[in-house]
């Protein structure tokens, strides 16, 4: 049977006034924490991990065993982070659910933070998106004034306080340990591990750092239950899952599916590949996760299936490039972003991103030299593995996989510009006339 | 940008430019009471630098060396190590801001969409390159990275609120409308964007009053939620709720007030013994039983 799509989170998006407590609750929120509160806390950690939900911030890490991580309760505080630093070139769901509904996060707060007996919790967005910032602090306000936060809630006798963060513009801060330095007020560069954030976290306390929408997703769990949730997804990849189509879509958007769904189902939901084009590259999972081609549309997309193709599922951002798209162009730009994100705190990264810019660029103006692909792959093999963080590693997929994909259109980077083999004009979703290679600019 | 040019205490860190290096007293004593209203919401005082730069944004329209020795000062740093933090971030300007920032997406999926092209019109017209203003001071602008909004591409940010599905001519007409001094509404925002200053203060979290402006979503956000209704797709449901789709029905999920007609319980919940983990173990069995 072909898949169809599950709305959870998406399901109340289009409610008059979606982000006000009064939407949120009209649609049955607040039933999970309800019920939270009226466990036990083990047992709610044991729901979750039962549910099977793993991380959908990219890792995919289980998260209820990321919370069984923290050691026994000291009685001194521990933590709970919500990484809402959705910066990853391609994603694009954390940002409009928190936009939309925001008491999804706040729910699922309240109820990881009893769940793992943290009494202040943070939520760290990023700076560039002031709106979806006045809806969180609204909603905050709105929860405490009806009890869902605060002292004593709903008569519990359990309190949490949390705090609503905005960052300062840096895609590192996504990373979790970063995230952590940046919310203490330091640069966000991301620290060794271990020891890890659940033992040693912010402010040295033990810590769970979870993404938006798996926090967004536990009080769906609570309230009809692991097996209820694991009806959806696969046996390893349970559940549902924001995927973000962007590109040469004919409707872009949000679509909230079964783990495990196709990009071809998707894009039938989506009408194809914008008219009078074919698919020619696209990430599963944001820039960071190596490219897939025509060849890839039947791939599950879930966590095993993307691995075994060679990719990750990463934040399901799918990113739909057509013909009319230079493979070299895209990667050059793609580590213009790494280079300009790398936070400088290790070498392989630092240095790594910086010439594989200087090599791309090249490339992409047609001057590369003959060497240059082994250069660049001689490169990669020194970042991959030997930088510090993941920013690193990610940098080197799509030069990786495009070299594997489209190695004649490096080649073809050693005589020919890239705009010249393709038109850049003719990617673009309207009609211009080019003025002098901006693609080429590189103003960073 | 309101930069005060006091008499005396002027320092030209930037060549040509002149920072001011002390607050008058008036402005000194607002910040120290915005600042510890910023340092109260976290354990340690020092969690409180991103916000509190935000803060002297939304004064001097930039980090200037006086918020520099602000925060330090407020926070018991040295202004070295708060400039250390202030330079890290892409957000924190280092001279002073036009009075809307305008960011044009170019990362990869944006820019093959046509933000190249958009920043390429806007770059000429304005006479800007990245991180430029414009002489008469209204608009800095900037080349920036994925905003999260790849489904709207290509995308543009004022003062970091959305601009989506761009043109060239549609960027243009946004920058002229706000050189005019025109009040320019983002697709997905406040009601109009406010200015760099203003934005400033809201992400230093003070709130300004307009998170109930604007749409909840726009086109994109729903177009699974619409293809889902239109084929009657829905979410496996609730234990329970079957017969509803997932998501639960409206009316009847509201819990009834403490003593109205469908409340069973006749006073609000007032002590822990109310909620005791007994009592509600019991009452989570008997809510499992009805439910399975």
């Amino acid at each position: 049977m072909a898949t169809t799509l599950t709305p959870v989170l998406s399901a109340g998006w289009d409610a008059p006034r979606a982000w006000t407590l009064q939407a949120y609750e009209a649609a049955g929120g607040y039933r999970g924490l309800r019920r939270a509160l009226g466990m036990q806390q083990a047992d709610v950690v044991t729901m979750v991990k039962d549910s099977g939900l793993r991380g959908r911030g990219g890792a995919g890490f289980p998260t209820g065993m990321k919370w069984g991580f923290l050691p026994p309760d000291d009685g001194k505080p521990r933590y709970l982070v919500v990484n809402a630093d959705e910066s990853e070139p391609g994603t694009c769901k954390d940002i409009p659910l928190m936009m939309a509904s925001p008491q999804h996060l706040i729910e699922g707060v309240a109820i990881t933070s009893y769940a793992i007996n943290c009494h202040h919790a943070f939520i760290y967005v990023r700076g560039e998106v002031v709106h979806v910032y006045r809806r969180l602090l609204k909603a905050v306000e709105e929860a405490y004034a009806k009890g869902y936060l605060g002292t004593n809630i709903l008569g519990s006798g359990y309190d949490l306080e949390v705090t609503v963060h905005a960052g300062a513009g840096a895609y590192i801060c996504g990373e979790e340990t970063a995230l952590l330095d940046s919310l203490e007020g330091l640069r966000g560069q991301p620290r060794l591990k271990p020891p890890f954030p659940a033992v040693a976290g912010l402010y040295a306390r033990p810590t769970v750092v979870n993404n938006v929408e798996s926090v967004a997703s536990v009080p769906g769990i609570v309230v009809g239950g692991a097996d209820w949730f694991k009806q959806m997804g696969t046996e390893r990849s349970a559940g549902h899952g924001l995927f973000s189509l962007s590109g040469h879509v004919t409707r872009p958007g949000q679509y909230e599916a079964p783990l495990g769904i196709t990009l071809r189902e998707l894009l039938e939901m989506a009408g194809g590949v914008r008219e009078g084009h074919q698919l020619k590259f696209w990430t599963p999972g944001g820039s960071s996760t190596p490219i897939f081609t025509a060849e890839h549309l039947d791939v599950p997309l879930d966590y095993e299936s993307v691995g075994a193709a060679g990719s990750m599922l990463g934040t399901r951002a799918l990113q739909i490039f057509d013909e009319t798209v230079s493979v070299v162009r895209a990667v050059t730009r793609w580590i213009e972003f790494y280079k300009h994100e790398s936070c400088g705190k290790c070498t392989p990264c630092r240095e790594g991103t910086y010439w594989l810019a200087q090599v791309l660029r090249r490339l992409e103006r047609g001057q590369g030299t003959s060497e240059d692909i082994d250069l660049l792959l001689d490169l990669c093999d020194n970042i991959l593995g030997r930088a510090f963080c993941a920013l690193g590693d990610g940098a080197t997929s799509p030069v990786t996989s495009a070299i594997q994909y489209f190695r004649d259109e490096f080649e073809a980077g050693t005589h020919t510009p890239a705009d010249v083999l393709f038109p850049p004009e003719r990617s673009s979703l309207f009609s211009y006339t080019p003025r002098h290679g901006a693609a080429l600019a590189g103003a960073h | 940008m309101s930069v005060e040019h006091a008499p005396e205490g002027l320092s030209g860190r930037t060549p040509g430019q002149q920072h001011a290096t002390a607050y008058d007293e008036a402005t000194r004593a607002r910040l120290d009471a915005d600042a510890a209203q910023v340092i109260a919401r976290y354990p340690q005082e020092r969690s409180a630098l991103l916000p509190l730069l935000h803060l002297v944004q939304s004064v001097d329209g930039y980090v200037s060396p006086r918020g520099i020795a602000f925060c330090a000062a407020t926070l018991g740093l040295t202004t070295a190590e708060v400039s250390a933090v202030a330079t890290f971030y892409t957000q924190y300007k280092r001279h002073p801001n036009g009075d809307y920032t305008v960011g044009v997406c170019i990362n990869t999926l944006c820019a093959v969409m046509g933000g190249d092209a958009i920043w390429e019109e806007l770059s000429e017209h304005l006479g800007c390159d990245h991180d430029e203003t414009t002489e008469d001071g209204s608009i800095t602008l900037e080349r920036i990275e994925c905003n999260a909004a790849c489904d709207y591409a290509p995308v543009m940010m004022v003062n970091w609120e959305f601009f989506d599905n761009q043109t060239p001519q549609s960027a243009r007409e946004v920058v002229d409308r706000l050189r005019a001094g025109e009040a320019v509404a983002p697709t997905r925002g406040a009601d109009r964007v406010v200015t760099f200053t203003e934005m400033s203060r809201v992400l230093a979290g003070f709130p300004d009053g307009r998170a109930d402006e604007g749409v909840a979503a726009g086109g994109p956000t729903l177009e699974g939620l619409r293809v889902a209704k239109g084929h009657g797709w829905t979410a496996p449901a609730f234990p329970g709720d079957e017969g509803a789709s997932a998501r639960p029905a409206a009316s009847g999920d509201v819990p009834p007030r403490v003593g109205d007609e469908q409340s069973s319980a006749q006073r609000p919940v007032t002590t822990s013994g109310d909620v005791s983990p007994e009592g509600q173990q019991t009452k989570q069995a008997s809510d499992d039983a009805k439910e399975s």
